[in-house]
Order: C-alpha cells, then sequence, then structure tokens
C-alpha cells in the first residue's frame, strides 16, 4: 500500500517518538492520519499497518473498532457533526441536529448518495461555553443557529 | 488570535493571563512576558525543593480527581533505573469542559514550561501531549509550537543552556471519552484500545510504557510556572485553605455570558453565576447546576450558594470537578437531561466490566422508553436502584460518572420522571412490555 | 516457605504468603469467592466484579481477584452489601443475555446458569429489548454466539497467553463489544478448542460437539489421547456408547485441562464409517467379510503350519497400542515363533539416551519438567506443531516464571518469541549448542527437549556436553505417537527385549529389512501401515494385518483382523517423557477386538499359554520383567501418571541412527489416522509443515 510522500514522512517521525521497540504506540495517530489520506479505515490498511508495526491484523481491528472517529466506510466529504450533549442541547442543539437531519436528508452516521455529505450525532466535542457547535470535518463551528447551520453547508462546495 | 468570550473584570487572571493578546503563542512572546524564568529557577532547584514548592501551592489536579499534584509528583521512585515520563491529559472530553482547548491555543509554552518544571522535578526525559483527536487544529497548532520550542532551544538537547534535556511530542486520541481516564489514556498512548489498567500500580510507579510517569491535566502544568514565579504560599492564599489558587471554570447553559473564566478556588457559586456570567439567560430562574462536567451530582437552584472550592463542594454532596459548569433554566426538562447523561456514558462505556457495561445500557434504555411515553411506575425506582447498583462496583470510575448525575436527578426531580410515567395511558405498577 | 500473612475472612482465621490474591486466599480457607474473569495461571482483569468483597476500612466493595492478602485485613464475602452486589451484577449480566439455556450446548454445566442459581435474583427487572446479534462459524470446530458472550476474556487470554496464538481479540466498544476472530470472519489458529473449553457460558460453542447431546446424558472416561507422545489426558464424553465430546475439564492428568486439536476433536476417527468391522480374508485375490471364526480358523491354521515348518516371520508392532499388546506381542513372536524379527517405527532415540544416562538418577524428564525447570534448550523439534502439550507446558513456565529457553531448530518455530536465544541448525546442531555452552552453564539447572536429529553418537556427546556444564540437567527424547516410548520399552526391537535387556541369540530383522526380505513366509502386522510408501520384498509371504481401517498395509494382507481402537480399550500407554498412564475403555467397539484380545484367541487355537490374558495381567508381568516399570500401581489407578527410571544399567543396544525418522506430523495430522479424522481434514490450517 502506497501513501503519499507527506504521510510517509509522518510515519517515519511518529515512529521516532516512542522507546525502542514500543513503535506500537504510533498506531492510533497513523491510523488517524492515514484515514484522512485513504478515506476511511480499509482492510487493506489495517494490514498495512499491522505489518508496519509488527501486530497482527485483528490487533489493529481491535483498536480501530474501539475509537468512535476512526470509521471502516468511507464518509462525505464533508462529515457534519452535530453536539447534542448537555451543554448544546440546553442551548437548542438537539434541534440544531433534527434540523440538520432534514437539510441533508440523512440521519445519524448516514452518508449522501452523491458521497457530498454525511452526518453524525456526536457527544461533547468541547465546545460547550460556545454552544450549540458543530463540526464539519474538523473544523469548529460555534454558537450555531439554524440559519448559521444553512449558511455553512451552503457554503461547502 | 480571538478570544471566544470577552473576559471579565472579576475574573483572577493568572494563567489566562496572555490569553487574548497578539502572537500569545508565540516564542518571542511568551519570553518577552516573563516566560522561562520558572524553568530557570527550577534549574537551581533540588528535585525536593521543586515538589516541596508545588506541594505549598495545595495546587489540586484541574482534571477532576482533585488529587494533590505534588503528592503525585512525590511518588515518582528516584531510584529507578527506568526512563521516566510525562503525559499530559488533554483528552478534554468531560461534558460542559472546554478550557484546556484555550491554555493550548493561546499559551501552550506556558504547558510546555510547567511540564519541564514536572520534568526537572521528577528526571524526565520525554513526554507526550495526548490531545483529543477532534481537537485536531489544536494538535496542528501544537505540532507548530513544539517546533517553535525546538527551533528556539526550549525544548531538545541543552534546553537554555541548562544541560537539561527533554522531548516533547504530540498524541492524537481517535474519539474515546474513556482515554481521558489516565490509565485508558496510557493504554491508547500504548497503541491498544483504552481500556483502564487495574491499579495499583499508579502511573507514577508503572506508567507509560510501564514507566514511573507524571500524568497530570494541562491546566494542571500549566499553573505551575506561576508557582514556582510567585511562590507557593503566594499561589495557595489565592485561594481557601486547602484549596490553592484560581481555575478556569466552564459556564455554559442558560447564562447570559457563557464563557470560559478564571477565578479564585472558593469563589461563591451564585457570585460567580450573576456577576461574572451575567445572570439567567432571559431572566429566568434557575433550577439547577452540574457544577463540573457531566460525572458530577447535579445541584439544585438552592443547594448553589456554595464556595466553589473542592471540599466545600465534597460536602455539598458533589464535585468541582474539571470545571465545566453547565447552568439550567425552569424550562429545563430533567428527564430528558437524564437521558442525554445516560447515552453519553453509554456510547463511552469502553464495555471492560458487566455493570457499567450493561448498567448504562439498560438505564439508556429505559428512559429513553420513559421518554418516548412508554414509562411504568415501577421504572422510577428501577432507575435509582440501578444506577446505586453501579456506584461503587464497576472497574474504573466511568460507572459512577455514570451513576452519581443519575441519582442525584431522581432524587431531586423525582416528581418529573413520575409525570412523565402518569402520561403513559398504559403505566400500571404491573410490568409493561416495549417492543 | 515465604512469610505468612494473617487475615480473617467471615470470622475465620487465614493464613496465605505474601502476594497470594484474596480470591485464591479464600478458596484454600474453604471459602467461594465467585468469579468469571478470574482464572488460575492468565492475566487478570477485574472485568466482571463477581468477586467483590467487603474489606474492612476500603471506601468501597473490592475485588479480590486483584487485591493481595494484608496483615490484619478483615473481609466479609457474604456480607449484605455484597450479596446485593453480585445479585445485580448477574441481574446486569443477563439483560442481554439470551435465555436460550434449553437449547444452549452448555446447559446443565454452564457457569452463569450455576451462578445465578447460587447467587442470583429469582426475578429479573428487565423489560427492554434486547441486543441481538447472530451467531458466527469461526471455523469447522469453533462456534461464536455473540448475545451468549458475557465478555470474561477468558478466551482471548486462553489463545494469547496460554496457547501463544493470539487468534482472539475483542472489537468494537460498550455494549457491541464481542469477540472477534484472526481473520476477520474466520478463525486460523491451532484449533485447539481451549476457548470453548474455558468459555464459561455458551458462547464458543464446538462444531464437533453442538446440537449432540444434553450434557448429563453422557458418560464420561478418563483416557490417553491415541495422537502424538505427550500423553495428555482426554476426557471423553459418550452417549449410547458413541464419542461425542473430548475435554479435559477436571484438569486430571499430566496436561491438566490443556488439550490440542487432536485430543479435543480427533477422536472421531472412531466412529468413522470405514472402520472395519469384520475380519476380511483374501479369497480369489480379493478381501472379502468373513466372520471371527472362520478368520481365526485361517489364522491358527497359518500360523500352525509356519511354526511348525520354522517358517521365516517377521513381525511389525505398533506405536499406538498399549504396552499390554506390545509386551505380548514381542512375548507370542519370540516364545511362539522363536523369532526376533520384531520391529516397529522408531521416531526417537530413546536407548542411546538411557545408556549415556546410565548409573544417572533425576535425568529423565517429566512433562511437569518443562514447567518447572528453570531453564530449557529444545534441540530440532517445532515444539508447538509436534508436542503441543509440551511446548504448552514451557509457554506456562516462560509466562509464569520467565524462564530462559534456548531454541536450536531448522525452521522458525513459535517458542522463537519467547526464547533467549533462537538459533536455526539442522545437522549441524551439536556446533551451534556447543555456542551456547557458556550462557546454558550460566542457568541453575537445564531440560534438554530433543527431536529425531539427536541420536547416536551425537546425542552421546550431547550428554557429555551437558555433564560439563556443572549444573544439573535432564532429558527427554521426542517421540512421535501415544505409546512410541512403550514400543520400544516393551522390546518391540529386534536386538532388545522388555526393558532395554539384550535378547537371546541373535538379533533379529529391522522394520526395513523385513520388507526387503524376500524369504519371509508369515508377515504380522498389528497396528501400524510400513506398506504405506513401500513394498513387501517377499511376495509368498502370507500376511497377516490387525487394524482399524483398510490401510495401504491392510490392502496388501491375506487376512485382516479389525481391531479396537485405544478408546476402546483397557490398558496402559507411556508418553514421551517415559510416564505411564492408564488407558480406560471409553467406547464400544462393533465388530472389533482389542490386539490383546486377538492374541489370546490365537494362543488359545494355537494351544500356547501365554498367561492370563487381560490388561491387568499383563501389567503385572511387565512391572516384574520389564526395567523401570515397578512404578507404584496405586498411581496409575487413580488416573495418574507414573514415571519409569529405566536407566540403571547400560543398554546393550546396537543403535542404527538411519533407522530412527520422526513422521513430521503437524499439529494437524497424525500418522495413517489423519485420513480418517474429519475434524483434521475439515479446518483450513491443514497440515502445513513444520518449521514455518
Amino acid at each position: 500500500m502506497t501513501f503519499s510522500p507527506q504521510l510517509e514522512a509522518r510515519f517515519a517521525e511518529l515512529l521516532t517518538h516512542y522507546p525502542e521497540g514500543r513503535q506500537r504506540g504510533a498506531l492510533i495517530p497513523m491510523l488517524m492520519y492515514a484515514q484522512d489520506e485513504v478515506g476511511a479505515v480499509t482492510q487493506e490498511l489495517m494490514e498495512e499497518l499491522a505489518k508496519r508495526l509488527g501486530i497482527t491484523t485483528l490487533q489493529v481491528d481491535e483498536v480501530t473498532g474501539y475509537y468512535s472517529m476512526l470509521h471502516k466506510k468511507p464518509q462525505g466529504k464533508y462529515h457534519v457533526q452535530v453536539c447534542t450533549n448537555v451543554a448544546c442541547m440546553l442551548r437548542g442543539g438537539a434541534e440544531l441536529y433534527d434540523h440538520a437531519c432534514k437539510k441533508l436528508n440523512l440521519g445519524h452516521k448516514q452518508t449522501a448518495a452523491d458521497g457530498k455529505f454525511s452526518l453524525e450525532e456526536v457527544e461533547c466535542i468541547g465546545a460547550c461555553s460556545w454552544a450549540p457547535a458543530i463540526q464539519v470535518n474538523y473544523d469548529f463551528h460555534h454558537e450555531v443557529t439554524t440559519g448559521k447551520l444553512d449558511e455553512i453547508l451552503e457554503g461547502l462546495k | 488570535m480571538k478570544l471566544y468570550n470577552e473576559p471579565s473584570p472579576l475574573e483572577t487572571r493568572v494563567i489566562s493571563k496572555r490569553f487574548g493578546t497578539q502572537n500569545s503563542w508565540r516564542v518571542d512572546t511568551y519570553l518577552a512576558t516573563g516566560g522561562m524564568q520558572a524553568f530557570k529557577k527550577a534549574c537551581e532547584m533540588t528535585q525536593d525543593q521543586i515538589i516541596d514548592e508545588v506541594k505549598a501551592s495545595s495546587l489540586r489536579g484541574r482534571g477532576g480527581a482533585g488529587f494533590p499534584t505534588g503528592m503525585k509528583w512525590s511518588f515518582v521512585p528516584r531510584q529507578s533505573e527506568l526512563p521516566k515520563y510525562i503525559v499530559v491529559n488533554a483528552d478534554e472530553s468531560e461534558p460542559g469542559t472546554c478550557k484546556d482547548r484555550l491554555l493550548m491555543e493561546h499559551d501552550p509554552i506556558q504547558m510546555v514550561e510547567g511540564i519541564l518544571i514536572a520534568a526537572k522535578a521528577v528526571g524526565a526525559s520525554k513526554g507526550w501531549v495526548y490531545i483529543r483527536g477532534e481537537y485536531r487544529y489544536l494538535i496542528d497548532h501544537m505540532d507548530a509550537v513544539l517546533k517553535e520550542c525546538y527551533e528556539r532551544n526550549l525544548l531538545g538537547k541543552n534546553i537554555l543552556g541548562t544541560g537539561f534535556d527533554f522531548d516533547l511530542y504530540t498524541q492524537t486520541g481517535a474519539g474515546a471519552y474513556e482515554c481521558g481516564e489516565e490509565s485508558a489514556l496510557l493504554e491508547s498512548l500504548e497503541g491498544k484500545r483504552g481500556v483502564p489498567r487495574i491499579r495499583p500500580p499508579f502511573p507514577a510507579v508503572s506508567g507509560a510504557f510501564q514507566c514511573p510517569t507524571v500524568l497530570n491535566n494541562v491546566e494542571t502544568f500549566s499553573t505551575v510556572p506561576a508557582i514556582l514565579n510567585g511562590g507557593g504560599k503566594w499561589y495557595a492564599d489565592l485561594g481557601t485553605p486547602r484549596n490553592g489558587g484560581t481555575r478556569l471554570v466552564c459556564l455554559a447553559g442558560h447564562v447570559n455570558k457563557p464563557g470560559v473564566y478564571e477565578v479564585p478556588l472558593g469563589m461563591n457559586m451564585m457570585y460567580f453565576l450573576n456577576e461574572i456570567g451575567g445572570g439567567m439567560l432571559g431572566g429566568r430562574k434557575l433550577k439547577a447546576i452540574i457544577p463540573g462536567g457531566s460525572s458530577c451530582p447535579i445541584l439544585s437552584a438552592e443547594e448553589c450558594d456554595v464556595a466553589m472550592d473542592y471540599d466545600t463542594m465534597a460536602k455539598a454532596g458533589t464535585m468541582l470537578g474539571s470545571g465545566g459548569m453547565m447552568v439550567m433554566d425552569e424550562t429545563t426538562d430533567m428527564v430528558k437531561v437524564a437521558l442525554r447523561i445516560m447515552r453519553f456514558y453509554n456510547h463511552e462505556s469502553c464495555g471492560w466490566c458487566i455493570p457499567c457495561r450493561e448498567g448504562t445500557t439498560w438505564l439508556r434504555k429505559m428512559l429513553a422508553r420513559i421518554v418516548d411515553g412508554n414509562g411504568a411506575a415501577r421504572d422510577v425506582d428501577l432507575i435509582g436502584d440501578l444506577a446505586q447498583s453501579m456506584l461503587g462496583r464497576t472497574f474504573c470510575p466511568l460507572g459512577d460518572a455514570a451513576a452519581l448525575p443519575t441519582i442525584s436527578l431522581i432524587k431531586k426531580w423525582r416528581p418529573e420522571f413520575e409525570a412523565y410515567v402518569a402520561k403513559n395511558p398504559f403505566a400500571s405498577t404491573e410490568l409493561v412490555q416495549v417492543a | 516457605m515465604s512469610n505468612l500473612v494473617k487475615l480473617t475472612i467471615n470470622d475465620t482465621p487465614v493464613e496465605a504468603p505474601a502476594g497470594t490474591l484474596l480470591i485464591d486466599a479464600a478458596k484454600t480457607a474453604g471459602i467461594e469467592i465467585p468469579a468469571f474473569c478470574y482464572y488460575e495461571g492468565m492475566s487478570l482483569q477485574a472485568a466482571c466484579r463477581m468477586c467483590l468483597v467487603e474489606i474492612e476500612k476500603a471506601p468501597k466493595l473490592m475485588a479480590a481477584c486483584v487485591v493481595p492478602v494484608a496483615e490484619g485485613m478483615v473481609v466479609r464475602t457474604e456480607s449484605e452489601a455484597v450479596v446485593k452486589a453480585r445479585k445485580t451484577t448477574l441481574e446486569f449480566l443477563l439483560t442481554n443475555h439470551p435465555l436460550d439455556c434449553p437449547v444452549c450446548d452448555k446447559g446443565g454445566e454452564c457457569e452463569l446458569q450455576d451462578m445465578v442459581f447460587k447467587y442470583g435474583a429469582g426475578e429479573s427487572r428487565f423489560t427492554e429489548v434486547k441486543h441481538h446479534v447472530p451467531e458466527k462459524q469461526w471455523s469447522p470446530v469453533v462456534f461464536y454466539d455473540g448475545p451468549r458472550c458475557i465478555l470474561c476474556y477468558r478466551c482471548v487470554r486462553v489463545c494469547n497467553e496460554g496457547m501463544g496464538v493470539g487468534a482472539l481479540g475483542v472489537v468494537n466498544r460498550g455494549v457491541v463489544s464481542e469477540i472477534a476472530p484472526s481473520h476477520g470472519d474466520h478463525l486460523e489458529c491451532d484449533e485447539c478448542g481451549s476457548c470453548i473449553d474455558i468459555c464459561p457460558v455458551g458462547a464458543l460453542t464446538s462444531g464437533a460437539y453442538r446440537y449432540k447431546t444434553r450434557p448429563w446424558e453422557m458418560e464420561h472416561t478418563g483416557t490417553i489421547c491415541t495422537h502424538c507422545s505427550d500423553g495428555c489426558k482426554t476426557t471423553l464424553g459418550t452417549r449410547n456408547g458413541e464419542i461425542v465430546r473430548g475435554n479435559n475439564r477436571d484438569r486430571s492428568g499430566v496436561n491438566g485441562e490443556f488439550l490440542c486439536v487432536k485430543g479435543r476433536y480427533a477422536f472421531d476417527f472412531n466412529h468413522h464409517p470405514e472402520r472395519l468391522q469384520a475380519p476380511l480374508l483374501r479369497v480369489d485375490g480379493k478381501l472379502e467379510e468373513v466372520s471371527w471364526s472362520r478368520a481365526l480358523q485361517v489364522l491358527v491354521e497359518k500360523f500352525k503350519a509356519v511354526r511348525d515348518a520354522k517358517g521365516n516371520v517377521g513381525v511389525i508392532g505398533s506405536t499406538r497400542t498399549s504396552n499390554e499388546e506390545a509386551f505380548l506381542l514381542q512375548k507370542f513372536a519370540r516364545t511362539v515363533f522363536g523369532t526376533n524379527n520384531i520391529d516397529h517405527h522408531r521416531s526417537g532415540d530413546v536407548a542411546t539416551l538411557l545408556d549415556a544416562l546410565s548409573g544417572k538418577t533425576g535425568a529423565l524428564g517429566t512433562s511437569a519438567d518443562c514447567y518447572t525447570s528453570k531453564a530449557v534448550l529444545i534441540i530440532g523439534a517445532d515444539l508447538s506443531q509436534q508436542h503441543p502439550f509440551l511446548a504448552n507446558q514451557i509457554r506456562a513456565n516462560v509466562r509464569h516464571q520467565k524462564t530462559p529457553v534456548y531454541v536450536v531448530t531448522p525452521g522458525a518455530v513459535r517458542e522463537d518469541k519467547t526464547a533467549k536465544k533462537a538459533v536455526r541448525a539442522g545437522e549441524d546442531w551439536l556446533a551451534a549448542v556447543e555456542n551456547l555452552k557458556s550462557s546454558l552453564a550460566s542457568e541453575k539447572e537445564l531440560l534438554v527437549v530433543f527431536g529425531d536429529a539427536v541420536k547416536g553418537e551425537g546425542l552421546r556427546k550431547l550428554v557429555a556436553l551437558g555433564d560439563s556444564l556443572g549444573i544439573p540437567v535432564k532429558y527427554i527424547a521426542l517421540v512421535d505417537y501415544a505409546n512410541s516410548r512403550g514400543a520400544m520399552d516393551m522390546g518391540l526391537l529386534p536386538d532388545l527385549g522388555p526393558g532395554y535387556h539384550a535378547v537371546e541369540g541373535k538379533a533379529g530383522l529391522t522394520l526395513p529389512q523385513m520388507l526387503a526380505a524376500t524369504d519371509l513366509d508369515l508377515v504380522w502386522v498389528v497396528g501400524a501401515n510400513p506398506l504405506k510408501n513401500a513394498s513387501l520384498g517377499s511376495s509368498k509371504a502370507f500376511v497377516v494385518v490387525q487394524d482399524l481401517f483398510r490401510t495401504e498395509t491392510a490392502e496388501r494382507a491375506d487376512l485382516v483382523l479389525p481391531a479396537a481402537s485405544a478408546y476402546e480399550k483397557n490398558g496402559t500407554v507411556t508418553n514421551t517423557c517415559g510416564e505411564v498412564q492408564r488407558l480406560m475403555k471409553a467406547a464400544d467397539t462393533v465388530g472389533a477386538k482389542t490386539d490383546l484380545a486377538m492374541f489370546g484367541l490365537i494362543a488359545r487355537g494355537l494351544g500356547v499359554n501365554l498367561g492370563k490374558v487381560d490388561a491387568d495381567n499383563v501389567f503385572a508381568e511387565i512391572q516384574k520383567t520389564v526395567r523401570g516399570y515397578n512404578v507404584p500401581l496405586p498411581v496409575i489407578v487413580t488416573g495418574g501418571a507414573a514415571q519409569t527410571q529405566a536407566v540403571n544399567g547400560r543398554v546393550p543396544s546396537n543403535v542404527l541412527p538411519e533407522l530412527i525418522r520422526s513422521a513430521g506430523d503437524t499439529l494437524f495430522t497424525t500418522g495413517t489416522l489423519t485420513k480418517y479424522s474429519k475434524v483434521l481434514n475439515e479446518v483450513m490450517e491443514g497440515p502445513g509443515g513444520l518449521y514455518r
């Protein structure tokens, strides 16, 4: 499996971070950064990382399934994550999520047929004082209203 | 870098003093505003002197558990042949909490300096800042900051000519609340599932890669430079006895001025809410406050006239926790709050132990059924009983975190649960089977 | 003696060595602390929370499986809080556990059932929808029913820590966590089934056993596995005389609860449709079924004729029949036919080892030594493939005592992973061992386990090297099958009689010589298949074969007698370490007779007195006449293993090293029997070969 030179460089750098023989520490960062490039944690990716770190594919699979940001199926080009946890809920997070569902015609963890959008109701993303908050891919948007949400979504090409 | 909320003049800004200033995250700015003086001071001190100074400050862990920091550092064995490590818990995932973000955005080198002082105190050579995966922008930001620190010799070999070497890296999480628990974080750092470890041994003895490790929250490390600069006693005196200093409180919910504010420990909660937080949104009546993240027992309005420090909060039957304060007004549906909290813990339960895995699932299903209008009278007692059955019996504190708010909700707002159940035309004391 | 800690459990004073876990200390005092995830010998989990107990001064209930005893500790295991905690933990467990006990294989011997019966609540308060996922088949022998799984992680640990395989893991998070196999949707592993046995509930079930019977309808017989030479006890569950299950949950035998794929599943050859059920006689060039009386009549006539004509006889014995049968066979041949043309397929140089160790005591290693020895040297064997139990013992030794293991093998082996040093060497193994000498000499003691490459002069040099280390050294000569060792001890050899005494008169023909000879009048093959890849030189020979199947050798026979398997007879066998254990008849035969019974019938037909031909009587004779076999009978009779110590004098053997060659069976082969085991042919790992 081949990766971009930038990702390879990142992997090489990561592997220097851990004590000798404990390079497995790089697994989760490698999965995260590779997922960004590959689009998902594919079987091929799991096998490749297992080989590189000297562990079994099952061990990679165990880790992949544990973390909610790692996903085996590709998400939309824009992955819209709406927080509905308590702080956001108190400021209209649930309504915002319902609005996003209708607007995108998607449900929780669904991806649009054209692959542009996917939607996820997420747990607290650490923006509680500026609730309700959403993330589109890694970008935060604070104090989001339904109107602001429409603007954000319409601004995405 | 812009601030997300206006600061308040009533704050005591010790660790947030650089927030919002121009280029506050750059080495030049940091050095020009008194940065690295504490580290240089530490280099002139013995390990015990540093630890004693931190003990004198009565600094307690800002992650949630509130363990005395100096004492934690003193547990690291001096004689051990093993390398020693520093791990920063920047997994900020406790619902209601958004302060470590700001510390790393606005004043990351302050944290780096705190880490270096801790490293000096325990003889560590390497460290990782474990940042939750959702904060990718922050990981990239920290990577740039660390790069500049290396370039300017704030990290690496012979730091600022002191002869001290230290390496610091970022490490991304991948979406798991459980990794905020220190031993689960260490598992994750080692490339494994974020399942907590059996303790003892504690990280101070066997932590990252089974070596002695100091593991503290971002805010805890960020506080250390100020303690060395101003002295432990000065810092302690900012707060109340045994509850030294200031801390960042994340104010959220039904208030006029939500935001992150630095206040001395021991400030009255109602004063904070009204004077700094600008009072209740829309002038509505206060109903409840979650004082320090969703894992805390919830205070009813009449219980909120308390001092915000570890000991007073404990006496009030709750916790200062992570500083995530969520304010709820009279319109809040407490049954929905209970469901939302339980959904969270059920989603985040690692599944390792039975009471947490099955207990949170059962409670989540039952609360959802009640909210959907299919509750039965017997459910109300059962919620409390199940939560009690998880309390203190799980492998890690997540079970307690799910149980504590639930117990307080059912105790303090029981009529709301009963009202939901009463609305169900089929509800009776008899068992109701729902497909 | 380590210092004892005094504590109180339920007002009973208890003493336990420092470091003992509370759960174990309670057990020694006869107090049960229930647990699912705690499993002796495996890593600690503290996951199931069943073992929560009250400890005075502790702020909350503590998990007894991770708390070591402490001086003055006051523990309560039956207090109100503890009882309630257990009750709710079980209630939690049952929320997602399907209550399909009536159709669950585990029903009746399920730890969850037992726990709920003993500690659980009578009524469930759970009225929500259960989480359900469909059952999965991971291999021909392993099925996984996710909803039944209580996530105690025993299976994961036994596979990873116990077997050193690591084919099971935990995927997903929270309530949807489940156990997953090594290759996505299927397992590639040792197929040992340890995960199934260790599963406290019916989450992991056996392809061989599922839906065959209810546990209480079975009868259980502990006997010795007939496959490799490690001598594991396998407890065979039979229903209506048919074997339906193999396991060893009572931990009897040298192997405790360990069994490999063969010990657990490969009993299935026993009921193979091609099992011979009637004698076959060659009539007009074809083998035809005949009655036993007809077969014996033909046989006795032929034997009489050959005996009376002093014809040339060749006798080939078995590496799987009992000691009693091997003993009686050579006695028959030597006394009735007056011949030393007796041999069997030799797979390890036991004779030279015993000779080289002559005069020494305590130099023969046992299977227990593999677990206790403070250092181990493996030469020329892929132990995990060829001797899975000994390999398991050594793994446990490494896991629990961090014992250094040295590996000298021609290719990669599983033991490499945990070895202190692993060296690749084939024929040049001796040089490789010499290179390790200084390391070996620094150990406190050494157990040397060696395969068929170590023989003759090389073996003598190895023992000399061992002597020069200045530390106690023990040896185990590895051989192939369940009674390969016994065949030698009993004198199925042309130059050595029982107990390695020189034979009277001239040494007989070796096995290859018998096959090559053109002048044999009678060839008598008992439980062996020498013609698998060879032909018989003597075209005139009348060939009598006693076997379970129509093997290649049986195809050449003039008379084939259907023989009982090891699971259908009583007797004893001797494992590769020289440990004697008892075979117990588990299954009924249909048409077949034990070899011993056949010898008796033939002797009676010939009018020869071989003494009383039953297993106990023959063993009594063995005890008297075979060097090293005067072992305490009670040990064997009660199902134990007694080591033979046959090294009290020189062995006058002319060892022919070229005759010593292991068949090279893997985990998934077992010589001729491989063909007849459905399980071994179904698992996709296949034979695969050694040293991979």
